[in-house]
């Protein structure tokens, strides 16, 4: 068989100087890089601004953390040499690596570190709520400074080693004091690799080059934490955006992996002997259902029990995934494998007793109003839940009106507390990524401060207290016991539905080795043959 | 002439300024925000608020439009609201890939549609003609990606003879640009081939019904002459219309060709400001299409009087 680069590379090659053309061969070959295909292309650049995931993943490719969470979940020094927490539990004193740089060559401080904290904590839910415990910042030199507490919190380094959105990410204090309602301008970091802004073609790609002067740690890698090792000199993320042509892409040789492939095309990909699949992030995901306080018949708890006495997980998760190896059912507020994982208050739940979600509608009085159920119809992994919900719902005795949009007008709707008959709406089904979720101030549909919650706005003074208890708690089993009644609590109020995990393994050439597993996918540690 | 061009140029003005407002009408009502979908999955509603703000959407909507509308005379199209990017700039960056598919496309297509179409109304009933109509009616029929799809599998996967996706300038390295347009290029052509090579046919078939041909066969002309002279020249002005048409429709193609082919052009440009309600891109490209779809148009009318000295503006 004839290979494309034979045919027409020697055909170039004929027809211009060899020299020349063998010379520009050699020095490509010189570049090891490689292209990935990222579950969305890159158009923000701010990870502390946006939410936005693929702006996380790009955060850890150009920033770094003070601390970072491990394959088991345990959260480790990360640019932080060393750390101390005083008698009292209210003085925390971090000391930073040697030899910490930034990508313009000047050395990471304790001022840098100090701004950085404060900008993620005007944006952060976590991050704000650190931010309400702490009575002041105090730089001892430029590689050491303390976080002085008001009152003891046990989330400190869990707040500084959060693994996902919004990740607290260190930047020059130049770059940190822009305002949190301000995007940054300038992206310097002090992570693995360079973000080339010169290169940055929106739509089309996003290069990275490997920063010589990083200083792994020497501990190997471990999910986010550890050394970042790097084995490329160049990463570069192309914006395919037709699934089809990424997987095509990736047979024929064109990229090496992709972050998320598209599940009905996943066969396609198994089929192929060069291609290979790693499950990054063994956590996975979970479905919800979120339904909106604001609205009748939402407002009133017993219509909300219904709703999950009539789901089931089952249900949804076959209806996306079809393949029981794609998912696990597992009632619980915490992801599974997670320390918080608990199935406790959740054994009458999500079973689709459809006889006990009547007898409630009954006792609450429901009179038929339609709930406006929002349906996704153009992400997959989204788009077969709403059909579920309205089967369950409307066998557990509600009406239901089901509109159809695209995710995007969902996302704009749900904002919305008009009622639902004026462009709001009373349920609406996502999915969250589960390192997002892992403890009761992380879950942030657990928030039930009414309007200063989420969208769907619970209104819940009893779970508010516990959450502010499992804050203020620094023993993990006593921490253990309060997210065990949270989520009794939670269950019992609905603040909203888990409806089970999923996963998505990524694929990528039988040429690469090394993928880490871990919340975010990341390129360090991998290495290509 | 340059009465008529000025005139047309002219009447251009209240045709951008309907499409601005449409444009600009249709996006404000429909029901997605782009500052809810800026602000990410865990922004709270204030954050959504409070960028809304930023970009301006709280703002009365006849307010908006003056703003916008005032800057897009002086030339500003506004800052993408996403890529913190003037949106002059983003279609800068998206002209070339779309412009080189478009000229290829058309190039590729009169090439071989015209001669096709001449040939088959030539042998008019032969299993030529057949052969061309045939052809001419599954271009119709298989959509763009289909066959798209269909020629990366055989051509790309399979062979490995062509490259799956990607754009390469043409200034970085020509071979590396004509490998990745091959594809892409014959993909949206096949219609265009179908349409001008019937087109071209139907217009030959009835000149070559004229008196003047029969007299030009009488007077002993050989068959090229009586063909290339006298019945294309006077078949031309319907070839050429539906090839202004057919260039007027790419800008529609090129939509779906780009995706499937991940051409970084307007095409996927508009697809992902769409989708991302990036209102200033939306607006923008939207008028640079109509604007386009006009100077077509223009040309087009322009050209007719080259080809039939009665046609006087």
């Amino acid at each position: 068989m004839i290979s494309r680069r034979s045919l027409w590379r020697g055909a170039a090659a004929a027809l211009v100087a060899l020299p020349l053309a063998l010379g520009a061969g050699s020095a490509l070959a010189q570049t090891k890089t490689l292209k990935a295909v990222m579950h969305s292309d890159l158009k923000i650049l701010d990870p502390i601004w946006t939410t936005a995931y693929i702006v996380r993943n790009h955060g850890y490719m150009v920033y770094d953390t003070l601390f970072a969470m491990d394959e088991n979940f345990a959260v480790k020094p990360q640019m932080v040499n060393k750390f101390d927490v005083s008698a009292d539990k209210l003085t925390y004193t971090f000391t930073l690596r040697d030899g910490l740089m930034w990508h313009d060559g000047k050395p990471v401080t304790s001022d840098d570190c100090i701004a950085s904290i404060k900008r993620w904590g005007s944006r952060d839910s976590m991050g704000q709520k650190l931010l309400s415990f702490v009575k002041d910042f105090e730089k001892v030199d430029d590689k050491t400074f303390k976080l002085v507490l008001k009152e003891p919190y046990g989330l400190v380094v869990d707040s500084l080693g959060k693994p996902s959105s919004n990740v607290p990410f260190m930047m020059p204090k130049r770059v940190a004091d822009t305002p949190g309602t301000e995007q940054i301008k300038e992206f310097v970091g002090s992570g693995p690799f360079i973000f080339k802004q010169d290169e940055w073609k929106p739509g089309e790609k996003v290069v990275y080059v490997k920063f010589d002067k990083y200083k792994p740690r020497s501990e190997p890698a471990s999910g986010l934490a550890g050394g970042k090792v790097v084995n490329f000199d160049r990463v570069e993320w192309l914006a395919i955006s037709d699934p089809q042509t990424a997987v095509n892409a990736l047979v024929s040789g064109e990229i090496d992996l992709i972050e998320s492939p598209a599940a009905d095309l996943i066969p396609i990909l198994e089929a192929e002997k060069s291609v290979k699949f790693f499950n990054w992030n063994k956590l996975g995901n979970q479905y919800t259902m979120r339904l909106n306080w604001l609205q009748k018949p939402f407002d009133n708890e017993k219509v909300r029990q219904a709703v999950i006495m009539a789901l089931n997980q089952e249900d949804f998760l076959k209806a996306v995934h079809g393949d029981k190896k794609y998912f696990d059912v597992y009632k619980s507020y915490y992801p599974k494998g997670t320390p918080l994982a608990t199935t406790t208050g959740m054994d009458k739940v999500l079973e689709s007793n459809f006889d006990e979600s009547k007898k409630l509608l009954k006792e609450a009085g429901y009179d038929g109003t339609p709930i406006v159920l929002l349906h996704s119809t153009d992400l997959e992994v989204l788009t077969n839940l709403a059909p579920v919900a309205l089967d369950l719902l409307t066998r557990g005795g509600f009406k239901v009106d089901m509109q159809s949009m695209d995710w995007q007008t969902v996302v704009a709707r749900r904002a919305k507390k008009d009622p639902a008959n004026a462009g709001g709406w009373h349920a609406m089904l996502t999915s969250w990524v589960s390192a997002d979720i892992l403890n009761p101030v992380m879950i942030s549909f657990m928030n039930a401060s009414c309007d200063k919650a989420n969208f769907g706005w619970p209104c819940d003074a009893e779970i508010e207290k516990m959450r502010d208890q499992f804050s203020k708690e620094t023993d993990p089993a006593k921490q253990k016991a309060i997210a065990e009644q949270l989520q009794i609590a939670a269950t019992k109020a609905v603040t909203h539905v888990p409806l089970g995990q999923w996963y998505r393994s990524g694929a990528h050439s039988d040429k690469i080795a090394g993928w880490l597993a871990a919340p975010a996918p990341v390129f360090w540690g991998m290495n290509k043959k | 002439m340059l009465t008529f061009i000025g005139r047309r140029l002219f009447a251009t003005i209240p045709v951008m300024g309907m499409v601005a407002l449409f444009v600009f009408l249709m996006l404000r009502l429909t029901p997605a925000d782009p500052a809810a979908i800026i602000a990410g999955d865990y922004a709270t509603t204030e954050q959504i608020a409070e960028i809304r703000d930023k970009l301006g959407l709280n703002k009365a909507m006849h307010e908006q439009f003056f703003i916008w509308i005032g800057n897009v005379v002086q030339g500003d199209f506004g800052e993408s609201f996403f890529f913190k990017k003037t949106v002059a700039s983003l279609i800068a960056q998206r002209l070339e890939p779309t412009i080189a598919l478009a000229v290829v496309t058309i190039f590729l297509s009169v090439l071989i549609a015209v001669p096709m179409g001449v040939l088959a109304a030539w042998r008019q009933g032969t299993w030529i003609d057949r052969t061309v109509m045939g052809f001419s009616v599954a271009g119709f029929s298989v959509p763009v990606f289909v066959f798209g799809y269909a020629l990366i599998y055989v051509f790309s996967v399979k062979l490995g003879w062509l490259p799956v996706q990607g754009y390469v300038r043409i200034g970085e390295d020509f071979f590396a640009f004509l490998e990745r347009m091959i594809l892409p290029a014959i993909t949206l052509s096949v219609i265009y081939i179908a349409l001008i090579a019937r087109i071209s046919r139907a217009s030959v078939l009835e000149v070559l019904n004229e008196d003047y041909i029969r007299t030009a066969r009488a007077k002993g002309l050989t068959n090229r002459v009586v063909l290339m002279k006298h019945a294309l020249r006077n078949a031309a002005v319907p070839i050429v219309t539906v090839i202004g048409i057919g260039i007027a429709l790419l800008i529609g193609g090129v939509v779906v060709t780009e995706s499937v082919y991940n051409i970084p052009g307007l095409g996927r440009l508009t697809v992902d400001a769409v989708t991302g309600r990036d209102y200033p891109t939306i607006q923008a490209v939207i008028l640079l299409f109509s604007f386009a779809y006009v100077g077509i148009n223009l040309v087009i009318d322009l050209i007719y009087t080259l080809l039939d000295p009665r046609i006087r503006y």
